[in-house]
């Protein structure tokens, strides 16, 4: 399996390294993965010296796969879309447990306090709550959401302060929140009519609202997760009216949205067009025109800059808008099928997968220039661990 | 009701029709479309994901003008894309087949 891509030299020497790595003591602070997702593998990645350190084989089917962190950065969790959930060794660069917890997942999420990870599924559609040492099942919460005991997809899943777990219920437009103060008994919270077919979501940065994105409408359905008695509401409601649709070869993502000072930027669905969100009561403040439909919407840790990817047939793009002047300022061409992006904690570089290429590379948020080009088989995801240590992540 | 009636017509008319064989270059980018974007949803191995799983078992009895019908057009009201933009009805036609595994063997796909 080590050979797939690998030449055998490399293999010798990422060997190495990673006896190397068993036998000195170092921090994860400058760790991470990048998914290989048609191998089923991972690849440690060290950010210092951008380099792999060790690729772990058997995963299995990785399409769409995420990964959270363990709260000593320690262990990756990932989740594979077979319903596979790995704990990966970072420092070793191992398996350190698998299992298989159900037939059809999309993500995950680790709690507040690291005790539990949670996974949302589609078949079966609910919640699966695990040990984060053992990966022993701890509690399942089944998206039962009508009479005749119909089971919908769960998507949008984050950890809230509090242990508690957020997510959406695809099928049947809900919104829950699970209590897991005592972990064996989840307490749940329903708010139901939240809008047509949420498809993914997220949670701000200090943990107080929970957004979903809705693929059935144009909007945006937000939770006050300091209120929630004042329920679900609707915001930037029909913001494609009177447009029509264009076609979306990717479905957009909520996860590392981008909030800027007072502004969030999310991707419209179905317009070639960033969306900015004032937070100061929620409302449209400007819509930015892009080169295509955006997938991933990631500020720069420093909020001066939000970096957008794109689906098919603009996915070799990458453009970068000015939070300034609420505009494109750059666009760049890293190659074909550019998947994900990601910066290191404080925003020097950024990590882009480059799938068709069979490649990440890496660039320099200052210059704009290319630091290095790492071979990976087929990469989407790219995970540092700093997310370890981040609410939502 | 009209212009789907022709569309079903026309459809079935090219049924009739000998497809021609596609050019192995552009059968390897089907493949590749097929298990990394219609994957997205779909899953890589084609089991399933938020879009219906495409296996040969699940798409059994399902005729492949019909599936080509909906890669072409999409469906309304989900989010499976019209992909007229991007597959010719010609390659449409030839995925349902390969997806069927009527005239492929899914092992040499990628």
């Amino acid at each position: 399996m080590m050979t797939r891509r690998f030449p055998a030299f490399i293999t010798v020497a990422l060997l190495a390294a990673n006896l190397g790595a068993c036998s000195q003591v170092r921090g994860t602070g400058d760790l991470g993965i990048v998914v290989e997702r048609a191998a089923g593998s991972v690849l440690v990645v060290e950010t210092t010296h951008r380099r792999a350190l060790a690729q772990v084989n058997g995963l299995g089917d990785l399409s769409h796969a995420s990964a959270v962190y363990s709260r000593d950065a320690r262990y990756a969790y990932v989740f594979g879309r077979d319903g596979g959930l790995t704990k990966i060794d970072v420092i070793e660069g191992r398996i350190d447990r698998r299992i298989v917890q159900a037939g059809n997942s999309i993500g995950g999420a680790i709690s507040q306090d690291g005790s539990l990870v949670a996974v949302s599924n589609y078949e079966p559609g609910g919640v699966r709550i695990f040990d984060a040492e053992s990966l022993a099942p701890v509690a399942e919460i089944p998206a039962v959401y009508d009479a005749t005991g119909r089971r919908s997809k769960v998507v949008g899943l984050v950890d809230a302060p509090g242990r508690r777990f957020v997510f959406s219920l695809y099928d049947a437009g809900q919104i829950w929140i699970a209590d897991l103060s005592t972990p064996s008994a989840p307490k749940i919270r329903k708010f139901a009519n939240i809008g047509n077919k949420p498809y993914d979501a997220l949670i701000t940065p200090e943990g107080r609202y929970y957004v979903a994105g809705l693929y059935g409408e144009d909007g945006l359905a937000l939770l006050d997760l300091w209120q929630p008695d004042r329920g679900v509401r609707r915001i930037l409601p029909g913001y494609g009216r009177g447009e029509e649709s264009l076609p979306v070869y990717k479905m957009p993502h909520m996860e590392g949205w981008a909030v800027a000072g007072d502004l969030a930027f999310v991707p419209a669905v179905g317009r070639h067009e960033v969306l900015v969100i004032d937070r100061n009561g929620w409302h449209e403040r400007a819509r930015i025109p892009v080169t295509g439909q955006p997938v991933f919407v990631m500020a720069r840790p420093d909020a001066r800059e939000v970096w957008v990817n794109f689906a098919l047939p603009d996915n070799d793009t990458i453009q970068i808008i000015d939070v300034q002047t609420l505009a494109v300022s750059r666009t760049m061409r890293p190659g074909k099928a550019v998947l994900h992006m990601e910066f290191t904690p404080r925003g020097e570089q950024v990590w882009v997968s480059v799938r068709d290429e069979n490649r990440v590379d890496v660039y320099d948020t200052a210059s704009y220039e290319k630091l290095a080009a790492l071979p990976a088989d087929k990469p989407s995801g790219i995970f540092l661990a700093a997310r370890a240590h981040r609410i939502g992540f | 009701m009209a212009s789907r009636f022709w569309m079903v017509l026309a459809t079935a008319l090219w049924s009739l029709a000998c497809v021609a064989e596609l050019p192995a270059e552009r059968q390897a980018q089907l493949r590749h479309l097929l298990s990394h974007d219609c994957g997205s949803c779909h899953g890589l191995r084609l089991t399933g994901g938020l879009g219906p799983p495409l296996t040969p078992t699940t798409l059994a009895g399902k005729d492949s003008p019909a599936l080509a019908t909906i890669i072409r057009h999409g469906v309304p009201g989900t989010p499976m894309p019209p992909w007229k933009a991007i597959i010719s009805d010609e390659e449409a036609r030839w995925l349902a087949e390969f997806m069927k595994g009527t005239s492929h063997d899914r092992s040499t796909g990628p």
